[in-house]
């Protein structure tokens, strides 16, 4: 995992930055100022270390990659580096660069580096336990393999070892056992380098340094799980994987991760069919060596009690659902679509390419209508059109190393750090590295944005369209010179701002990329799950791409535009649409939740293809079980348009993808889908080459003033945290417990006027409802709070009835009274 | 033609033998009636030992499934916790399976086992009617609680942390009461 991936031919130096030495007799030339250690990589010299890392700046702290260097003195001859008189210094190959001439022993040809390697890794040794039996890392561990290649087989050590209390939790999740650390001071540097939460150091000195956290604040990070990856020994270890396996017992798949659009590579480890644990896994285009927590401990959903396990069907005459035989349930939803004429479908935002597909296919072959949004969220017909005219069927566009080459990067309606954490890695990264400034049109400098340097122009949720108009005369900005945009989801709720964005990207030449908050959306798009949209981005509305389509299915394609997501709910409460089909869609994810449920339970007939018992199955008149993602294969499309194939993990299972379940209702409504398979579905959607016609317009929708909050209300700004509620993140505790407070940001003067403190307990109120959350300080306006769409309990679509820009009250919850817990 | 004594002597000459064994000392053994000691170090049926004070020494390693050529082991470990403590130290087998199926009783577990709580008696008697009856659980293969042990989980009696029973140096309550192997 250590290992640099050799980089692009594109990236080569030029012939006169490479410098020549010899390792080990061989002679190698490496671009100038790479370490001793890479070079060494190069010709396949393995040093063995522990506190080198290659996407961490190098420290020299474990001192275990000792080797004898050589270098030629000005009249050319070799001088060996020399310690006290006579004795040879070994030097750090990890901090060390290559100079020309150089000459390197390791411990293969060099005694003097083997001694001293040996001599390093006995003094590491002095104060580790040697528990491996008990310790997590036991059988992967990099200083018990190191130990064994470069160590000595017997210990001098006679004395008793320096001990600690057994593990303490850095954090809910992250458990440190300081006995084990060799102090090679991995997880700082990631908390502070990469992840910009430096919430871990080392602290003490001498045989009592040890890492350490600040006493009142747990260790607090969206990406702290990298450190219990990255650490070379067994101190930091998971609470969820304490104890679970060990490395013999796992069968490692690559996959990618299902909780983002950023489209993480993983690495899932599985035990008896069951998913034990998620790594990161090495993807230098993409995500680098890092993952989210949530990539990385969000896998227990599939394992909850309440997974569906066999197809069920409402009882005629008690009115409750009942099992069913596949069959049975296949007949009975297809004689209900039929009878219920015409069909609304509801994918959502989790479904893999080649499923989003079959939806997109079977709506308008088996169902006959457009009929069909992805879109499980706020949005607007704004959104459907620039999604169609910029995003859609367009292939790779703006990617992570493109960010990394920008001047300048625009970040509209998008929270990076909670909403597309691998965009976030990579951002600070460019940030870090000083080449590329970072914008955010956003209400207030949140902990994400302050982490990226980047600029805040603040902007009241509703008011942001003139902040975006302005950008283009921004001189200090310069999206001209080779900017990006990035526009998040949230946008589609702010009327005209989408429109402004088009002309901003026209205007200014800078490419634009749609970053979405699911790994599904991006995929649906581009597969047709839109009503205006056909698979491959193919506009609707154009003849041609109709014929094209029609081509591909053998049928012909319905001309009449389709409704989004609350039109197709709205239709089914009022008895336009006389049936729904509905995946993975959370309904307190949508704009009106209590709309949504309402509408589902009043729809004439439903059809739910769920993987856990919802609020959908609750009114469905069929309710079909399908497989999670580690239990199938297919594809996400990440933010960047790039495709993401993965392999079903779990082989055992015999769970079916949505797919398989939609060719057999179309097979009983007489109008097969031609594929039953994931495989199928991906071959026919690989015909639909990139469309090459017209494209829809962009939308032009002017800018509606925002209402000011009414007298004694605040507008609400707020966003999804990414450690939050979602049904895709049940079932572990220590990652609940490891996310942040649910917090309602507010000013200063309004904390002041309401007479609160920082951390006091504050109720929000519509006249919808109310939730109580803890208070913190932000530079909002006065007129604006900020508050997590779902966290901790709280949902605000559901519990308030509110969404971004609408007007909430707020008051302080006397100390004195309880303050309402809701249960998580 | 035959020789003569081919016609006579060879038929009968086998029976030399039979006369001759009959004299001698009868090497069947009455099993399963009669049933004999095994050497000392026969390889028979697993045992999962105790510490004096009944609780568990393995701690759910899973040494012993890694060595195993036959994968015949398998084990989840789990914690202890300060409620429900099976084993001094953080780390306790929750599972622990030996399939008699598989198990070629080489003994490469028990020298794998870093706590000696894996060892051997001398049990052969390994025959079932059916399968599941052969894999045997963590219950089957614990060793009896011998007078002075307690069931756990219960709290360490015998030191106040893991160090002291491994290093040896915990409080024998009763100086009779040796460890339940062998």
């Amino acid at each position: 995992m250590t290992v640099t991936p050799s980089k692009a031919g594109s990236n080569a130096p030029a012939p006169q930055d490479l410098v020549t030495l010899t390792i080990d007799g061989i002679e190698t030339s490496v671009p100038k100022g790479t370490l001793v250690i890479r070079a060494a990589e190069q010709i396949g010299v393995q040093i063995p270390r522990f506190c080198d890392h290659p996407l961490l700046a190098p420290v020299g702290a474990c001192r275990q990659c000792l080797v004898e260097v050589a270098m030629p003195g000005p009249d050319g001859e070799l001088r060996t580096m020399m310690g006290p008189p006579g004795r040879v210094k070994p030097q750090a190959s990890c901090t060390l660069p290559v100079a020309e001439g150089m000459q390197v022993k390791t411990q293969l040809t060099s005694p003097i580096a083997d001694k001293a390697q040996q001599g390093v890794m006995e003094q590491l040794l002095i104060n580790h336990p040697l528990d491996c039996p008990v310790c997590d890392k036991g059988g992967e561990c990099p200083l018990q393999n190191q130990a064994m290649t470069n160590g000595r087989g017997e210990s001098r050590f006679q004395e008793v070892k320096r001990t600690f209390p057994k593990p303490i939790n850095i954090s809910a999740q992250v458990l440190l056992d300081r006995e084990r650390c060799v102090l090679c001071a991995r997880c700082t540097r990631f908390s502070e380098q990469v992840a910009g939460d430096p919430f871990i150091a080392l602290v003490e000195r001498g045989a009592l340094q040890q890492v350490g956290i600040y006493e009142k604040e747990p260790y607090r990070s969206n990406f702290s799980g990298n450190v219990i990856q990255i650490c070379p020994v067994g101190a930091l270890t998971s609470a969820d994987y304490r104890f679970r396996a060990r490395p013999f017992d796992l069968v490692s798949t690559p996959s990618v991760a299902e909780h983002d659009s950023g489209g993480a590579a993983i690495r899932v480890d599985h035990r008896r069919g069951k998913v034990v644990r998620r790594l990161a896994w090495n993807d230098p285009e993409v995500n680098e060596e890092w993952i989210t927590d949530k990539d990385r401990f969000a896998f227990h959903y599939a394992n909850r009690p309440d997974r569906l396990t066999h197809p069920q069907v409402r009882d005629g005459e008690t009115g409750e659902l009942r099992p069913a035989s596949w069959p049975e349930a296949f007949a009975v939803a297809a004689r209900g679509l039929r009878a219920a004429g015409r069909v609304g479908v509801l994918t959502g935002g989790r479904l893999t390419r080649e499923d989003a597909y079959g939806y997109a296919k079977f709506a308008r072959v088996a169902l006959g209508t457009n009929d069909i949004d992805f879109r499980s969220r706020p949005a607007s017909a704004e959104e459907e059109q620039f999604l169609a005219s910029r995003v859609a069927g367009r292939g790779l566009g703006v990617t992570y190393t493109d960010l990394e080459r920008a001047n300048a990067v625009v970040l509209l309606g998008l929270e990076p750090e909670e909403e597309a954490g691998t965009l976030f890695l990579r951002l600070r990264k460019a940030y870090r590295a000083g080449g590329t400034r970072i914008f955010a049109v956003a209400p207030f400098t949140s902990n994400g944005l302050r982490k990226l340097g980047a600029t805040v122009v603040k902007a009241a949720p509703g008011e942001e369209v003139p902040a975006i108009e302005q950008l283009a005369h921004d001189g200090e900005l310069a999206l001209d010179g080779g900017g990006v945009i990035l526009v998040g989801e949230r946008l589609a709720t702010v009327p005209g701002a989408l429109s402004a964005v088009a002309v901003l990207a026209s205007q200014t030449g800078a490419r634009l990329a749609w970053v979405p908050r699911r790994a599904g959306d991006r995929g649906a798009l581009d597969a047709g799950c839109l009503g205006s949209v056909l698979p491959g981005g193919r506009p609707l509305a154009d003849a041609g791409a109709r014929v094209d389509v029609g081509a591909v299915w053998g049928s012909t394609v319905p001309t009449v535009p389709g409704r989004d997501t609350d039109g197709i709910l709205a239709a089914a409460a009022a008895g336009e649409l006389g049936g729904l089909v509905v995946a993975g869609v959370d309904l307190d994810d949508l704009a009106d939740p209590t709309a949504a449920r309402a509408a589902v339970a009043s729809a004439g007939f439903v059809v739910s293809l769920e993987l856990r018992a919802s609020a959908v199955t609750e009114h469905a008149d069929v309710v079909f079980p399908v497989a999670p993602v580690a239990e199938k294969p297919g594809s996400f499309v990440s933010w960047e348009g790039r495709v993401r194939p993965f392999e079903k993990v779990l082989e055992g299972s015999n769970a079916v993808p949505d797919v398989r379940v939609l060719a057999g209702i179309a097979d009983e409504l007489g109008t097969p889908l031609g594929f039953q398979t994931i495989e199928a579905a991906a071959a026919e959607l690989d015909e639909f080459a990139s469309w090459d016609g017209e494209r829809a317009a962009d939308p032009t929708v002017a800018a509606s003033p925002a209402a000011p909050a009414p007298a004694g209300s605040h507008r609400l700004a707020t966003w999804k945290t990414m450690i939050g509620d979602g049904p895709m993140q049940d079932g572990d505790p220590a990652y609940h417990a490891s996310g942040p407070t649910p917090t309602v940001l507010v000013s200063a003067a309004t904390l002041e006027s309401l007479g609160a403190a920082v951390g006091d307990q504050v109720e929000l109120s519509t006249d919808t409802g109310t939730a109580v959350l803890a208070v913190g300080v932000a530079d909002l306006a006065d007129d604006v709070v900020w508050a997590p769409t779902s966290s901790g309990g709280v949902n605000l679509g559901r519990d308030l009835g509110a969404g971004a820009g609408s007007a909430v009250r707020l008051s302080l919850v006397p100390a004195a009274a309880p303050a309402v817990q809701e249960a998580m | 033609m035959p020789t003569l004594k081919e016609q006579f002597w060879d038929p009968v000459a086998g029976f030399g033998v039979t006369f001759r064994t009959m004299f001698r000392k009868v090497v069947t053994e009455q099993y399963p009636k009669e049933k004999k000691p095994t050497a000392p170090r026969f390889h028979g049926r697993h045992q999962l030992n105790r510490w004096p004070d009944g609780l568990e020494k393995c701690i759910g390693c899973e040494l012993c499934a890694w060595a195993c050529p036959a994968d015949a082991i398998y084990v989840e470990g789990a914690s202890n916790t300060e409620d429900a403590r099976f084993s001094p130290g953080e780390r306790y087998g929750r599972v622990y399976q030996i399939n008699y199926l598989r198990c070629i009783l080489c003994g490469l577990c028990i020298e794998a086992c870093p706590t000696r709580a894996l060892t051997m008696t001398n049990e052969y008697e390994l025959a079932d009617a059916t399968r599941e009856d052969l894999i045997y659980e963590k219950q089957d293969l614990l060793a009896p609680l011998l007078p002075g042990m307690e069931q756990p989980p219960h709290p360490m009696r015998l030191g106040n942390d893991d160090g002291d029973y491994y290093r040896g140096t915990f409080r024998r309550q009763d100086d009779e009461t040796g460890e339940a192997t062998q």
